[in-house]
């Protein structure tokens, strides 16, 4: 017996098509979710309730004149506090922006509150983005539902956990080095980043532009489907942006004869014993299901974290340097001249690790020091890419696990960047070479905590990961089910 | 001077005058209420995105196309780092190593009627600041304890054109801007006003000694906001090089204010202290790839410019060299002038009006020659009227004052003023009999041989008729009545 707040998209949109249950009914269930639990995880900076509830008794009322809804009406939603919405605050986990209430919306809201989405509000991060385990967050950390002591993963830990605790049904994040994966993978829910530019940018505060893409958190693979749907397509407000490729009928095709090819290194030295085992045991299942399962490796791929910690803190540099107290935000007064009052604004208002990356890559961008950083890393993606091309003449899906091991303790790693830099070495291949990837839960390790298994596509090749991803999610048949949530 | 060659090249900034902004769809308009143009692109807001204005890539390629350049296949924004207030993202989207229009020239014509071809290294496309204003009660920057920042500048589209270091002398230099200004105007991609900030001018100056081919230390000269001032400063400036050089020191590289009240140019920063921009490719902008059959069809869209309409006016309508090049100097000059002609006017008598008696009007009341009121309609009635004696020049001269102040038309301001000239030989006999009776010495003095007396007497009649007497027919009536 579940409570509504803990069912699929997908099913819920059942109910709601069919009469069964009303918005406000799920509204309510997921409220009060938050109410029990909210306290504990820290899911959210800013909560909507009243925004959310007369969304709701609207939608109901449109519903009852019989008009057609979207997949994603009535479904209550959380964004990262990395996507603007217009007149709630969104404050990227950082001080600088604590009190910003942008003037617009991302494109993504705009897209799913056209369609009748519920927001329940904006969740926690990283600040900026930046970082592998929530920690980072000036507004502290987020707890993992599994463990509360543990991590949620990060930067989009908020999101992750909301999900996975029914605050929320599904969530949007962002993925620049795996910040919707890895918290995806630690929390036990399926997480999706798209092809670089398949979903708008236009107000994602940015991190690092030619990494940043918008992702999905979901309960179930064909949630992501759907929610991806929702929000994908060309928008005039960003360049970069791309046509959705038009969506094929091929979800229940099986995966008999798909050629899945198995990262080198997924076994390796820094993959913890509880993940290779789950991860193993999908693979036997993938192997069952009639895939045609082969080792594969990307030669470069031991360059792709060196490559991504100069171009991610070097866009960085450029991108936070807005953040000067001059136009909105915080400022700090008192200075003699505006140029001290910036960096006095920028000096208190951003968090520590923020600072480090603006620091490496202002570095990396120097005269004299951008062909040995900068350029060298850029020449590393176009052979990352080249990588995938070759691969993808081989295989379908590439699979790996999602994070080298599940949920860290609080605190654990918060001394050790390189040891936090290396949760991402599965992940950041894919944001380098702009191909999409999906993680999805394969088991729990000894411990009792998830583990991910991710698949990677080509370019636009988002339909064969939710094939792949599905097939084997309904193999397994999970029930994941936080300890936190046996006693609500 | 001779023993010293002075080198000098320009960086000009234009403000493409398109509709809407270079990122963005606020409006681009000079001169409205403060922050009031502007989004959250254009004010640089968290999460949203530049997105290049078309129009604004047309009229860049159009300028390279009039320049001569190469139009890169490829080429990229890139972001130029900077700390500023009223540069909202603290970033310029600018162009560094691939702009989109490379090499080219521009021909030059010097008042001495000699021309010369000035190259041009790259024509790029960027986007324009804020304006900061400093409040104190001396308006100085640093006793200033506030600062007030416009944001309806920024993202202007503009366009940098850089040329070779060509130029010898400041006059060339003004040349090469006047011609570079006529360029833009007539490929009608900007409104160049230099007062206003839509044109914008650097200069970098040497000087070497004659023969060298080394070349010496160069300076920058900013703030200069008329050809005038550009080529004032860049006297003083080799003046003040020279003088150096002379006297044993050395020139420092470093920038310099012109000082517009002062005559002088000023440091203002050396070049030690130069920023660091830490360039790198603008990730929100995919590179510029312009295709072959859009840039075809831009060329096809390229007016006459400036030299090749020079020509044409003095080998098809033999206007002098020299008139040419003030007619052709603007755009509202040359309209006028092809417009008057259209309508049947004779272009050497319509070169003359439009670049003598208009053109001082206008420059004594410091009126743009844009902004004029006087038509094409008016010029040819001008011509006409004197031509067939209904008005004398003297009075079309009155007529042409007044059309800039009302923009009436021509007879009905003749009208007003009374200055139909008396051309009907009976009335005109009177005056004449009148003038011979009142002036009996005079008429003496001409019978008796002294010719040059005819002109008092023609300006007595004149004087009489209170100027609408016809001068020639004056003439031909007294000289038949005293013969
Ligand atoms: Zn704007």
């Amino acid at each position: 017996m579940t409570d509504l707040c803990d069912r699929t998209a997908t099913e819920l949109s059942a109910g709601l098509a069919s009469g069964e249950l009303s918005a406000v009914d799920l509204t309510e269930s997921c409220l009060s979710r938050i109410d029990a639990v909210e306290d504990r995880v820290k899911a959210f900076l800013t909560l909507t309730p009243e925004v959310a509830r007369e969304r709701a008794v609207e939608l109901d009322v449109h519903r009852a004149t019989g008009a057609p809804q979207s997949a994603v009406a009535g479904i209550p939603l959380a964004l990262k506090d990395v996507l603007t919405t217009r007149g709630i605050r969104t404050t990227c986990g950082s001080r600088i922006l604590e009190s910003y209430v942008p003037p617009y919306d991302c494109t993504p809201w705009t897209r799913l509150s056209g369609e009748g989405a519920v927001l329940l509000g904006k969740t926690n991060c990283d600040e900026f983005a930046m970082g592998s385990s929530n920690e980072n967050s000036a507004f502290g950390p987020v707890h993992n539902p599994w463990d509360l002591d543990a991590v949620p993963g990060g930067s989009s830990g908020g999101s992750a956990a909301a999900v996975a605790a029914g605050e929320v049904v599904w969530a949007l994040g962002t993925d620049t080095g795996g910040s919707v994966r890895q918290p995806a993978a630690l929390c036990g829910v399926v997480g999706l980043k798209p092809t670089y530019g398949l979903v708008s940018r236009y107000g994602l505060i940015a991190f690092a532009s030619s990494l940043d893409t918008v992702g999905t958190f979901t309960r179930s693979v064909p949630d992501a489907a759907v929610l991806l749907g929702a929000i994908a397509g060309r928008d005039p407000r960003d360049a970069t942006s791309l046509d959705a490729p038009p969506v094929a009928s091929d979800l229940d095709r099986g995966i008999a004869g798909l050629r899945v090819g198995v990262l080198d290194g997924t076994f390796g030295e820094g993959v913890a014993q509880g993940v290779r085992d789950a991860v193993r045991a999908a693979l036997d299942r993938l192997d069952a299901l009639g895939a045609e399962v082969g080792e594969v490796s990307l030669p470069h791929a031991d360059y792709a974290l060196s490559a991504y910690y100069l171009i991610a803190p070097s866009e960085a540099s450029s991108n936070l340097a807005r953040y000067d107290g001059v136009r909105y935000g915080f400022r700090v007064e008192g200075g003699a001249d505006s140029m001290e009052m910036m960096a006095r604004t920028r000096g208190q208002g951003f968090g520590a690790e923020v600072k480090r990356r603006i620091m490496l890559g202002t570095y990396a961008l120097s005269a004299g020091y951008y062909e040995a950083y900068y350029g060298q890393a850029q020449k590393v993606r176009t052979l990352i890419i080249r990588d995938y091309e070759r691969a993808f003449e081989e295989c379908d899906v590439l699979v790996s696990p999602t994070s080298p091991t599940t949920a860290f303790k609080i605190g654990e790693r918060a001394d050790d960047p390189m040891a936090m830099y290396l949760s991402d070495v599965f992940t950041i291949p894919a944001n380098l070479a702009g191909v999409p990837a999906i993680s999805l839960p394969c088991g729990l390790d000894p411990a009792g905590l998830p583990v991910g298994l991710q698949f990677t596509g080509p370019v636009l090749g988002e339909q064969v990961l939710f094939r792949a991803a599905e097939t084997l999610e309904r193999d397994l048949g999970l029930d994941l089910r936080p300890p936190l949530l046996s006693g609500v | 001077m001779s023993e010293w060659e002075t080198v000098i090249g320009l960086e000009c900034h234009v403000e493409l005058d398109t509709r809407t902004k270079m990122f963005c769809g606020c409006p681009n308009e000079f001169g409205a209420e403060p922050n009031t143009h502007v989004c959250p692109v254009c004010l640089g807001h968290p999460g949203s995105l530049p997105v290049p204005n078309e129009e604004a890539i047309r009229r860049i390629v159009k300028i390279g196309l009039a320049l001569g350049s190469e139009i890169a296949p490829r080429s990229l924004f890139h972001r130029k780092n900077y700390f500023y207030p009223d540069m909202p993202k603290n970033y310029q989207i600018s162009q560094f190593d691939l702009p989109i229009c490379v090499g080219g020239h521009l021909e030059v014509e010097l008042p001495d009627g000699t021309t010369s071809r000035v190259g041009i290294t790259r024509v790029h496309m960027e986007e324009d600041t804020g304006k900061t204003t400093h409040g104190s009660a001396s308006g100085r920057i640093h006793d200033a304890d506030s600062a007030l920042i416009d944001y309806n500048r920024a993202g202007v589209p503009l366009v940098e054109c850089v040329s070779e270091p060509d130029m010898r002398s400041p006059e060339e230099a003004a040349a090469y801007l006047r011609e570079l200004r006529a360029t833009l105007e007539a490929l009608d991609v900007s409104d160049v006003r230099m007062e206003e900030g839509s044109l914008r001018c650097d200069a970098n100056i040497s000087v070497r000694p004659s023969g060298s081919d080394a070349l010496g230390t160069k300076v920058e000269i900013k703030n200069m906001n008329s050809i005038r001032s550009l080529e004032r400063a860049l006297h003083f400036e080799r003046e003040r090089q020279v003088a150096a050089l002379e006297a044993g020191e050395s020139i420092v590289q470093e920038t310099r204010h012109w000082d517009e009240d002062a005559g002088a140019t000023k440091s203002m920063r050396s070049k030690e202290e130069a920023f660091d921009y830490r360039y790198f490719p603008e990730p929100d902008i995919p590179p510029l790839a312009p295709a072959s059959g859009w840039i075809e069809e831009i060329r096809g869209t390229l007016p006459e410019l400036p030299r090749a309409r020079r020509a044409r006016y003095e080998s098809d309508m033999g206007l002098r060299p020299e008139v040419a090049r003030v007619l052709v100097a603007n755009r509202a000059s040359t309209d006028l002038f092809e417009r008057t002609v259209a309508i049947g006017a004779e272009p050497k008598a319509v070169a003359n009006w439009v670049t003598q008696d208009l053109a001082g009007l206008l420059n004594e009341a410091g009126t743009d020659a844009r902004d004029s009121r006087v038509a094409p309609e008016h010029v040819a009635d001008l011509i006409r009227l004197v031509a067939d004696g209904t008005i004398s020049g003297a009075g079309a001269k009155q007529v042409l004052e007044e059309v800039l102040e009302t923009g009436d038309e021509v007879e009905m301001i003749v009208d007003r003023r009374s200055l139909r000239q008396v051309s009907d030989e009976g009335a005109l006999g009177e005056i004449v009999d009148m003038v011979i009776a009142e002036q009996p010495e005079a008429v003496e003095k001409l019978r008796a041989g002294k010719q040059e007396l005819i002109g008092f007497l023609v300006g007595q009649v004149m004087k009489s008729s209170g100027g609408s007497a016809n001068p020639k027919l004056a003439r031909e009536l007294l000289l038949e009545r005293l013969s």
